[in-house]
């Protein structure tokens, strides 16, 4: 694990978990860790936001969402895009892990498994429907940037992998 | 694009004489114009990929592209400070202000040469991500520790597909071949330094590209083999790119960039 640094002020929280992921909408901001730095300042709430693949379009969307949810409550907000460091999946939180893996998405594996299934063909990704690792990649591109395209062997259904970043 | 800011307060920018700051300035476009520009052609794609993962994959590295992109002209931007937006700067340049080499605008043609000129990009891009991640330069490095990953899963795919149209049918080996000898006159281009580009390698902000050139050329080699294809002898190589002066498809690209712009001016999404 990545030590992270992120500081987010307690009583902004439930407005956070109320802001999802566009593309994933089972997450909130704060399960996806793109959330670095949310604090109010003079009134004005500060939020300091990474993306997690640099074309990412869903970070445009969250940074309205965003200031939507905040100015509903009347509060100012500035937001801000971080690079560094840079956001991995390690910063996914298992609550969000367990949520996206309901939703229908197999969560990322460790670095060199990710490794392995995307290069070579071994068979650990879990289909997400029935559990099998019978599966196989279709495509290292899959509906968004952060997704590749698995098929289930035993099942026939297929499903996005979420591929590990670091 | 819209206008969320950017993190960018790296560089000690006061430190640094005008004539740095346009050094530094030219030196961001030259390699933001390359994905740009690359982006824009794979982006033309969409939708007409030859089956819907490859389709997919296209758009996702088109996407990849323009997301390093926004995050270089947004520092490019700051560091003129003129008051730009990145928007100013992808879509409001004339033709001789863009710096990306040749390669990238040379058209689709046919899938062969799209695969041929993002394999002969890709390894040269992630050499040149590798290196820019040890740039002084924090937001650089933080544009190149972000991309990096991005652009391996490019490689990867290109490559594969050189490997997989190389070593395919007679048909399939002709045209990767032919698409591979016609993009090689502009592989060269890629290490020639600009004046902005050396003063920034001896700053410790850029990188020497001339360094890795018999790098890149071995590394090309040995997947163009694999692929059971020849390795192009030709001496002839094209350049002008980096210093504004493109082929005659730059111009088509531009049209078709800029024409939102151009038709609504400071129009917004
Ligand atoms: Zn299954």
């Amino acid at each position: 694990m990545l030590t992270q640094t992120v500081h987010i002020e307690k009583h902004l929280i439930p407005i956070l978990e109320s802001v999802s992921d566009p593309e994933i909408p089972v997450l909130s901001v704060l399960d996806l860790g793109v959330i670095r730095e949310a604090f109010e300042e003079n009134g004005v709430v500060k939020i300091k936001l990474t993306p997690t693949y640099s074309g990412c379009p869903a970070m445009d969307v969250i940074s309205d969402d965003l200031k939507k949810a905040f100015s509903e409550i009347g509060k100012e907000i500035e937001v801000e895009l971080v690079l560094a460091p840079a956001w991995s999946t390690d910063w996914i939180s298992e609550k969000g892990l367990q949520k996206m893996e309901a939703y229908g998405i197999a969560r990322p594996l460790s670095e060199t498994h990710d490794k392995d299934v995307l290069l070579g063909d071994k068979k650990l990704v879990k289909c997400p429907q029935c559990a099998s690792t019978n599966t196989h990649l279709v495509s290292q591109f899959g509906s968004t940037a952060c997704k590749a395209l698995f098929k289930c062997d035993d099942c026939l259904e297929p499903f996005d992998y979420f591929k590990c970043l670091k | 694009m819209n206008s969320t800011k950017n993190d960018n307060n790296s560089l000690p920018m006061g430190e640094m004489s005008g004539g740095q700051r346009g050094n530094l300035y030219n030196y961001i476009l030259g390699i933001a114009d390359n994905s740009l520009i690359l982006a824009q052609r794979l982006g033309e794609l969409c939708g007409h990929g030859p089956n819907l993962e490859t389709d997919i994959a296209l758009t996702n590295i088109s996407l990849d592209l323009l997301g390093q992109t926004r995050s270089y002209y947004q520092y490019a931007a700051k560091v003129e400070g003129a008051g730009k937006s990145e928007d100013d700067i992808a879509f409001l340049r004339l033709e001789r202000e863009y710096k990306n080499i040749l390669l990238v605008e040379q058209p689709n043609t046919h899938f062969g040469y799209v695969m041929a000129r993002q394999f002969l990009f890709d390894i040269y891009h992630l050499m040149m991500m590798k290196e820019l991640q040890k740039s002084k330069d924090e937001t650089l490095r933080a544009v190149a520790n972000k991309g990096i990953k991005e652009v391996s899963y490019h490689k990867r795919f290109s490559s594969d597909w050189i490997k997989r149209l190389g070593d395919g049918t007679e048909e399939s080996h002709g045209k990767m071949q032919e698409a591979i000898d016609d993009l090689w006159r502009y592989t060269n281009e890629m290490f020639q330094m600009t004046a902005a580009d050396t003063e920034m390698a001896e700053a410790g902000i850029g990188v020497d590209v001339s360094k890795f050139k018999e790098a890149y050329y071995k590394e090309v080699s040995e997947v163009l083999k694999e692929a059971t294809l020849t390795v192009p002898e030709s001496k002839y190589f094209a350049k002008g790119g980096k210093e504004g002066i493109h082929t005659e498809h730059m111009g088509y690209i531009l049209a078709d960039l800029q024409y939102m712009q151009k038709t609504f001016p400071n129009m917004t999404w």
